[in-house]
């Protein structure tokens, strides 16, 4: 590129940015010269409308889109439900669904217990600001970022040579032999896993410590004249208390295990039976050149994420109401 | 911090050219070269004939960085005779972006494809232009029916080819090999019993591998295999195996499956200075020939290509640190068969300056001025070899100019997409993490396209 092209690039970005101000402007002057009559029907429509075409264009566009995709072959061959029976019945996409479902239970209950233990202890505890920011850092990191880290902390060389890898340098110290941690058949799911868990044991944290800080103090002190000791406490007044924001934490984290993709392709790229759902769906449809298979995992991947996208709105909306 | 309306100004104007500043960075200016347009020189260009009013032919290609700074220097002295301006680009994202840019309307003149099978689509799709007679005559004068051949798609001539790669080199230790008094196999038999010998005289693993690759893990294992179909069952097969007439549960593929798996797959055979067998999948492709320079493995196979990832200061040539020895065939004094890659130019529109760079193309003077530049080969007949930088790729131009050679692309290469590149890849990490050559072929042959 040379600077004569970079001047061409941001004089059209200018351009851009003016027409988008003068489109905007046009419309603010239409709406509020809009008709009396039904200035709000008018102004309704004026605001609302934009964002509609948008999502129309972004969103519901390119899902009717994968949608029909999804019951044609590569050819461009109408085939049905085809490629959602190969879906459940090939032993690749078989292997990357149990995966699926493996990350999707462990992913969040290990993250909101490990980070609501650790929000309880350090709860009031000097120096907590530090001990909160510590365990949140890793949710600073991109996915990739987070998997490129544990590739190295999982880093295999033979008995002979010199350790790299934290864990093996651990093992070999302990008088054990080196292992290949993410070739070993299942356990590399797990851990796969334990760095999602890494990422995301900040995220539960944080926003649990804040429920916890919510708990009235009055309920508390009650319960501790009514002679309960510290887990009868936490289990009947801090749990019940912070049920909210526990669902919340759940679902959020959930949500993002189901779309979980950078961490495994970083990592094994799928191999070794560690594929999921995200990973082979663009496996299929980009690397495969098989889109109708692609778009049917995409498909899959959405029904299962819905049902808990509905669920946590439900929660919130219901929180809002008792506020 | 209380904002003045001044300020309010400034800061993002600051932004903005602070921005720009970091912006003005990422160009590369270059001065404008002299353009002394001598006629002298120009004697090899005349029958390109001389254009006026500068016309511009667009290329685009997957070659990128160095390489397609030496592709921009090997056509200057033709622009400058001809008045003909060529503008490459090139992109790692060739691949999709072709197909957008073909369906979208917004084709480039001429595109460099690394696959034929890539170039059959579009042919299919009706994108591609037959090129001029003086193109095929070129082809016919200097390439060989074989590399014709992936121009051409249901027997009509598309695209003439460019440049080339030699794989099923094995890497060796000259010094290492000459000191323990093993000599190069000239058959497979030999070659395991080399492997056998190695491996019991003790001194290093025979074989050192490495299959790692990110997402297209496992694609040194398929140029091995490959490599073994090609010397064992010959060329017909391997054609009729790309095409899914021999499917990869036929003993015919098998049985190359188990002669690599032979040597890969024994503990006592790999993983010279990486590990156990297993290991071979977690080390780079990158990564796998360098324990040959510390005496730790002794041979690895890989593509003439790996010339380049030797560290700097190693001398590769027939009596240096390392080279290159050519998978021997099946049997003694047998033809000799070598899988490669190469590129195909086909043309999008037509025009009389597009004619030109295409014949210019496929010309054996761009060949040698391509070649002489350095880092590639080229299977053009008319390339001198002694043109070429290194020992080895003086080699690989004379395997490939030999007529008794027998050239086939790179198998993967020319499968579907859903077995050369992903279940194939795939079925080679399982299979080098323990699963048996039968579950691995099924696997792979249950996924190729019905």
């Amino acid at each position: 590129m040379t600077t004569a092209e970079l001047l061409n690039k941001i004089e059209q970005v200018v351009i851009a940015l003016a027409a988008f101000a003068a489109v905007i402007g046009l419309l603010l002057f239409l709406i509020d010269r809009a008709p009396k009559k039904r200035k709000d029907f008018f102004q309704l429509v004026g605001f609302v409308a934009p964002a509609f075409i948008i999502l129309i264009i972004g969103l519901v566009y390119p899902a009717i889109r994968t949608a029909i995709q999804s019951l044609y072959d590569a050819k461009g061959n109408f085939i049905g439900f085809d490629n959602f029976v190969w879906a459940f019945t090939q032993p690749d996409s078989l292997v990357s669904l149990r995966n699926t479902v493996i990350w999707v239970i462990l992913t969040p209950i290990l993250s909101t217990v490990i980070g609501l233990a650790y929000a309880v202890f350090i709860d009031k505890s000097r120096g907590e600001k530090y001990f909160k920011a510590l365990v949140f850092m890793p949710m600073a990191i991109s996915f990739v970022g987070a998997s490129i880290i544990w590739k190295f902390v999982y880093e295999y060389r033979p008995t002979s040579a010199n350790q790299i890898g934290i864990l093996n340098q651990v093992v070999v110290w302990l008088g054990g032999e080196p292992v290949q941690w993410l070739q070993a058949v299942p356990a590399n799911t797990v851990f796969l896993i334990i760095v999602m868990v890494w990422i995301q044991t900040g995220f539960a944290m944080v926003v649990l410590s804040a429920a916890i800080k919510g708990v009235p103090t009055e309920i508390v002190e009650a319960a501790q004249l009514d002679g309960t000791n510290a887990w009868q406490r936490f289990l009947h007044v801090t749990i019940p208390g912070i049920q909210g924001s526990l669902v919340v934490v759940v679902t959020t984290i959930s949500i993002a295990t189901l779309k979980v993709f950078d961490i495994v392709r970083t990592m094994t790229a799928g191999n070794f039976d560690t594929s999921v759902l995200a990973n082979e769906m663009y496996t299929q449809a980009f690397r495969a050149g098989e889109p109708g298979r692609g778009s049917a995992l995409a498909l899959i991947l959405f029904v299962l994420v819905l049902p808990i996208v509905i669920y946590n709105v439900r929660v919130l909306r219901k929180q809002r109401e008792i506020r | 911090m209380r904002i003045t309306r001044a300020k309010r100004v400034i800061i993002p104007l600051a932004g903005v050219a602070a921005v720009a500043l970091a912006l003005t960075g990422c160009t590369g200016d270059t001065p404008a070269s002299s353009s002394g347009t001598a006629a002298a020189g120009c004697e090899d260009y005349a029958d390109y004939g001389t254009f006026t009013g500068s016309p511009t032919v667009n290329i685009y290609g997957t070659i990128v960085d160095v390489e397609a700074d030496q592709l921009n220097q090997s056509w200057t002295d033709f622009e400058k005779c001809t008045g003909i301006t060529i503008k490459y680009e090139g992109s790692q994202e060739f691949e999709t972006q072709i197909n957008v840019r073909a369906q979208g309307g917004n084709p480039p003149d001429l595109a460099i494809f690394p696959q034929p099978g890539l170039l059959a689509s579009m042919v299919a799709g009706g994108y591609i232009k037959t090129p001029a007679q003086s193109v095929e005559d070129n082809v016919d004068k200097n390439w060989s029916a074989d590399w014709k051949t992936y121009g051409t798609v249901d027997g009509t001539f598309y695209a003439a080819p460019l440049m080339a790669s030699v794989k099923g080199y094995i890497w060796y230790s000259p010094a290492f090999f000459k000191d323990n008094g093993y000599t190069i196999p000239t058959t497979l038999d030999e070659l395991t019993s080399l492997t056998a010998k190695i491996a019991a005289d003790g001194k290093v693993k025979p074989w050192c591998a490495g299959f790692s690759s990110g997402e297209a893990s496992g694609w040194p294992g398929t140029d091995w295999i490959e490599d073994t179909v090609l010397r064992q069952s010959g060329a017909q097969v391997y054609d009729d195996w790309t095409t899914n007439k021999v499917k990869f549960t036929d003993p015919q593929i098998t049985k190359a499956f188990d002669y690599v798996g032979n040597i890969l797959k024994n503990p006592a055979y790999v993983n010279g200075g990486f590990g156990d067998v297993t290991s071979i999948n977690s080390t780079t492709f990158q990564d796998a020939g360098l324990p040959i320079l510390q005496d730790q493995c002794a041979m690895m196979h890989q593509a003439s290509f790996y010339e380049a990832q030797w560290p700097e200061g190693t001398t590769v040539a027939p009596d240096g640190d390392v080279y290159g020895f050519l998978m021997p065939p099946a049997t003694a004094g047998g033809q000799q068969a070598v899988t490669g890659g190469g590129e195909m130019v086909g043309a999008f529109k037509t025009s009389d300056e597009i004619t030109a760079v295409q014949t210019y193309l496929s010309s054996a003077l761009w060949a040698n001025n391509r070649v002489s530049i350095g880092g590639v080969i080229s299977a053009n007949k008319g390339l001198d070899p002694n043109n070429a930088k290194s020992p080895l790729a003086v080699d690989s131009i004379k395997i490939l100019q030999d007529p008794n050679t027998t050239f086939r692309f790179d198998a993967s290469d020319l499968m579907p997409a859903a077995v050369g590149s992903n279940s194939f890849w795939k079925g080679i990490v399982n299979w080098i993490n323990g699963d048996d050559t039968q579950t691995v072929t099924t696997f792979i042959q249950s996924t190729w396209p019905q």
